[in-house]
């Protein structure tokens, strides 16, 4: 008790939904957490006046009385870091929510507690180091294999000033997370007792050696991603778009399929069966790279919308410092946050009954740094410790517009900061284009450097292609409005034939399947050949027109078909197959020509 | 020993300050007595200090500042709940209007409910036959789905809501089905509507009905869906039960919420909704769905009337955020007579790919349903082109999806609100109107399904 008074403690004032106001605070520091009440619900101060201090309150306060204790914890809301992380749902606050259905039954009751990582589990240690080496902050004390494709790496605590010296380190053998595996010594400084997990403040961003420009693809398998508008490891992304237009249908294909060593995926706000979904479908799902479960890299954490307000800002925080952590090891690490919007508007929501002056559309007008502080956590860096390991962690966040208006404040702050803008586009909803990508208002800004990357590793056409195929996706959208004026006939030739193949784009590769078990994911050699095909055919259709090939001809072509079909072709194939079309393009146009 | 204050200071609107409150908890249940004797309920809103601000859920005609009598109860809202609810008919707060006895309670629920844990979910992935093509064919509701009626006034969304609430049935099990119905500010014609079609078709016997009519006071509608709701779970998760909850209109729920926001001063969001009209009508819709080790199911169809159409009011915009896809009702549609007129191609239901397929519908179902949209949606618009410069415009092709699309309308969407089809009949007209595309044309149908069903003529 002594030591919760050194913190402060006082009493409820107020209460109105939830914010709570407390009084007899001096003592507090802004942004402690505090328990309040007899249940001890866990709450965040956000904001002091005098003795009073003003409190989000991550559950639900109904049943709370003025006069009730509110007793500061004197630290910071904080996530622990340590084995045990991996193939766990989490809450905002990163709370076991397994452990707690365990505990509490099938609901989420006031007041349930679990530390977030399991005290008994025992894990494997393998030192790295030994007595008498010297260290520093983020130098790989050990290795933990905590699940068959993740090596979980004990770091010196990224917060660990100088150079220090191993007094003893434990051997090879199993511990618990709060076993201590190594002892520090620095002179003038008391020792260091250093345990397989840490604690780390959320709204703090963890330290790195140097920040680079990224330049390497972030690979998803997703034809119009991947092809179009790529995106790069260590980037940031927007997928803004109105309901039904697939956000998370494209952050799941994202989140499975992206070649990330680890994925933090946040449902902020979002449906409860979504959340199930992942946890359903991942575990089933292999990972082409390593063969293994696709959980065996996820972590989730989930703030469904009926989960208590307050909570759904903490975890986009919660998430993102997961993630850094995890590129503190050195991996490639993707966040998808689903969806931003909701987060933003629990921000609205408790600057509303904070009583500020509100900005835009009643956000609060802080709304633009906290999210280009959020997306500003991502990056290609080089990590802390000793050998200068590169970690990656690339941000990709869903934006839900009310009424898909793209002129919405969160929308616009977000346009500010990422990179890569996927827009979705109801229409092509509406007609089951998925992803309902939209490829003219689209971009991504890391294009210029990936297609080079493109053009050295998979093939020097690859630049060539995708921007003869994105005009043509242009030339079609201008054509189309000449065509509603006046008629198909009237267009030439040539203009026809770019209609007629862009169609083909759009269909043959832009459309993409991700409930079918080959289309789901295609690899950059697959969506280069495919894409080649569809640009070989153009080559050879513009010459057959030349000579006055039709062209009610040239589509009449069964030859078509089996483009169109290349896309479900097995990877074993595609070779072949890709050249046995070549072929027949090759014989069958030119042969058009001679029939008529 | 319940204190009794006289301290009300203020009454505006639906809200009143009480002053000098002790030991009053936040969301706390309160009662009112007037003058006359007359008793009314309200729910604490706010405490700062010794003042209690307090929402009415009746209107405040007749309280007095001198003469009132509040107590609050120690609890929050509740609902007494029992087996012998089905068949009777409450009042918006859960009082029995039906001139029955009172119900014995098994129990008594908090109406807020408590969060469902995502991890014991279950997900819904079981197909509910509801007996119109255009929704098991396109957009296949499933069990434990929360899937909303987008309409607009003027269009039958009544009549399709009764439809699917006598028709739905589980393929190929006695599941036992019970619907929960709730009226927020709907007149009396169109819930004796519902009343008499249940009454008709028997179906009574597995309703329970709560009603807040237009007439009635529009802040007790705040209460009526969380009774429902928790009516619908105590059916669901005690009784094992198939429960369907029908909430109709949301439209008028969210309007008595920006009252009471209105009232507060709050800062408002869109349009004057309160800036949490979306949290609080997720901690609606997310009350739907499944428990794993539970036999029961909470299916949810919210009815909402859209103002002037427009899909991008908050309230249908924030309902299809939060449901898990959406039917919409068509103007157009309604006037040529298609009836159900559902729009298929706006609408979605996003839980369906889980739902359909082998030993669920059919193998061909998820092909035949992808190809059926996009041919409709490519003879739409060879339709509209052809009104801009006339038929003669289109390619050949074109003319096909045309005519496509006039028969997809007359013969698959249309079916009136008294026939049900079962889900093999509306494969085979699925697959009759694909017939009339070339085999060419059918590029998201697997080859198999091709060779098995276009060639052989039914």
């Amino acid at each position: 008790m002594s030591k919760a008074n050194e913190h402060g403690q006082g009493l409820i004032r107020k209460i109105a939904g939830p914010l709570v106001v407390a009084q007899g605070m001096r003592d507090v520091r802004m942004f402690d957490v505090v328990r309040v009440a007899e249940v001890g619900l866990i709450g965040e101060v956000i904001e002091i006046h005098g003795d009073q201090a003003s409190i989000q309150v991550y559950e639900e306060t109904a049943g709370l009385k003025p006069g009730e204790t509110v007793v500061s914890t004197g630290v910071p809301l904080s996530v622990e870091l340590g084995p045990g992380m991996i193939g766990e749902m989490f809450d905002g606050i990163q709370r076991p929510l397994q452990k707690l259905r365990t505990m509490g039954g099938n609901r989420i009751s006031r007041g349930d507690s679990s530390p977030s990582l399991d005290r008994e589990k025992t894990w494997t240690f393998q030192p790295k180091f030994k007595t008498g080496d010297t260290v520093q902050a983020g130098d790989i004390l050990g290795t933990v294999q905590e699940t068959s494709v993740i090596e979980h790496r004990i770091m010196v605590p990224a917060d660990v000033v100088g150079l220090w010296e191993i007094a003893s380190i434990a051997a090879a053998g199993d511990y618990k997370v709060e076993d201590e595996i190594a002892l520090l010594k620095r002179e003038g400084e008391k020792d260091l007792s250093v345990n397989m997990f840490q604690r780390w403040p959320v709204r703090r961003s963890r330290p790195h050696a140097g920040k680079k420009s990224p330049n390497e693809p972030l690979v998803t398998g997703q034809r119009v991603v991947d092809t179009f508008f790529p995106i790069a490891k260590g980037g940031t992304a927007a997928v803004p778009g109105p309901f039904g237009s697939g956000k998370t249908v494209i952050q799941h294909q994202l989140a499975k399929w992206a070649d990330a060593d680890i994925v933090v995926y946040i449902g902020c706000g979002e449906r409860g069966n979504e959340m199930t979904d992942v946890l359903m479908e991942f575990p089933e799902l292999i990972d082409p790279k390593t063969g293994r479960s696709m959980m065996e890299r996820t972590i989730l954490i989930a703030n469904t919308s009926d989960m208590p307000v307050a909570a759904r800002e903490a975890s986009i925080y919660t998430g993102i410092t997961i993630a850094e952590y995890f590129r503190d090891m050195g991996y490639s690490v993707s966040i998808m946050a689903d969806s931003t919007s909701r987060w933003a508007e629990a921000l609205r929501e408790m600057s509303g009954r904070l009583e500020e002056m509100p900005g835009e559309e009643g956000y609060p007008a802080y709304l633009g740094s906290r999210l280009a502080q959020f997306y500003e956590r991502a990056g290609s860096v080089t990590c802390l410790g000793s050998d200068g390991r590169a970690g990656y962690l690339t941000a990709i966040g869903a934006v839900s517009p009310p009424g898909g208006d793209m002129s919405d404040p969160v929308v616009q702050a977000t346009l500010r900061i990422v990179k890569v803008f996927w827009r979705l586009d109801s229409n092509l909803a509406y007609k089951r284009h998925f992803p309902a990508i939209n490829w003219i208002q689209s971009y991504s800004l890391y294009a210029d450097n990936l297609v080079e990357y493109m053009n050295d590793e998979i093939d020097p056409e690859w630049g060539k292609n995708r921007s003869e195929a994105l005009s043509l996706l242009s030339e079609e959208s201008r054509l189309e409005e000449i065509v509603r004026l006046v008629g198909m006939d009237s267009l030439s030739f040539e203009d026809r034939l770019k209609m007629d193949v862009a169609q083909s784009i759009r269909e043959d590769f832009l459309h993409q399947n991700s409930f079918h078990d080959v289309d789901t994911y295609t690899t950059l050699d697959k969506q280069y050949r495919l894409l080649a095909l569809i640009m070989h055919y153009y080559e050879l259709a513009q010459k057959a027109g030349r000579r006055g090939v039709s062209i009610r001809q040239m589509s009449a072509l069964p030859l078509r078909e089996d483009i169109g079909r290349f896309k479900y072709v097995e990877e074993m194939n595609i070779e072949q197959e890709y050249q046995r079309l070549l072929a027949e393009l090759d014989r069958q146009i030119p042969e058009l020509a001679t029939e008529r | 020993m319940q204190k009794i204050y006289r301290t009300i200071e203020e009454v505006a609107g639906p809200l009143m300050l009480v002053k000098g409150v002790s030991d009053v908890a936040f969301d706390e249940l309160g009662e009112i007595e007037l003058s006359n004797g007359e008793r009314r309920a309200c729910r604490v809103l706010e405490i700062n200090g010794s003042d209690a601000l307090v929402q009415l859920f009746n209107h405040a005609m007749g309280i007095n500042i001198q003469e009132g009598q509040v107590r609050f109860l120690g609890h929050g809202l509740e609902l007494a709940v029992a087996p012998d609810m089905l068949g009777r008919v409450f009042d918006g707060m859960g009082r029995p209007i039906d001139g029955a006895p009172p119900i014995i309670p098994t129990d008594l629920r908090d109406v807020n409910g408590q969060p469902m844990n995502p991890v014991a979910r279950d997900y819904p992935n079981e197909f509910i036959q509801t007996g119109i093509s255009a929704i098991d064919g396109l957009n296949t509701l499933v069990r434990g789905q929360k899937l909303p009626i987008f309409s607009a006034s003027g269009l039958p969304h009544n009549q399709l809501a009764a439809q699917i609430a006598r028709q739905a049935k589980v393929r190929g099990d006695n599941e036992q089905f019970a619907v929960v119905f709730a009226a927020m500010g709907i007149t009396f014609e169109d819930a004796d509507y519902f009343i008499r079609d249940f009454n008709r078709t028997g179906s009574i016997e597995r309703t329970v009905l709560f009603l807040n009519l237009a007439d009635q006071p529009p802040i007790e509608r705040i209460a009526t869906p969380r009774m429902a709701l928790t009516c619908a779970e105590y059916l669901a998760f005690e009784l094992d039960m198939q429960v369907l909850v029908i909430l109709t209109d949301m439209t008028y729920y969210a309007e008595a919420l920006r009252e009471v926001s209105a009232a507060r001063k709050e800062v408002p969001g869109r349009r004057g909704y309160p800036g949490y009209l979306y949290t609080d009508l997720a901690s609606l819709y997310e009350r739907a769905g499944r428990l794993q080790g539970k036999r029961g199911s909470i299916t949810m169809m919210p009815i909402l009337t859209m103002p002037d159409d427009d899909k991008t009011h908050p309230v249908p915009d924030l309902t299809g955020y939060i449901t898990e896809g959406q039917i919409i009702l068509d103007r157009q549609l309604y006037q040529n007579n298609i009836l159900p007129p559902i729009d298929v191609l706006p609408s979605l239901s996003r839980l369906k790919d889980k739902g359909i397929g082998e030993g669920k519908t059919r193998a061909d179902h998820a092909d035949v349903m992808n190809q059926l949209f996009a041919a409709y949606s490519r003879g739409r618009d060879a339709r509209e082109l052809s009104v801009i410069l006339g038929e003669s415009a289109l390619s050949d092709l074109d003319k096909i999806y045309a005519h496509f699309s006039d028969e997809f309308e007359a013969n698959y969407l249309n079916q009136s609100f008294t026939y049900s089809r079962d889900i093999e009949e509306t494969m085979k007209i699925g697959w009759r109107l694909l017939r009339l595309l070339p085999s060419s044309e059918l590029r998201r149908v697997n080859s198999k399904w091709i060779e098995k069903y276009y060639k052989n003529e039914d």
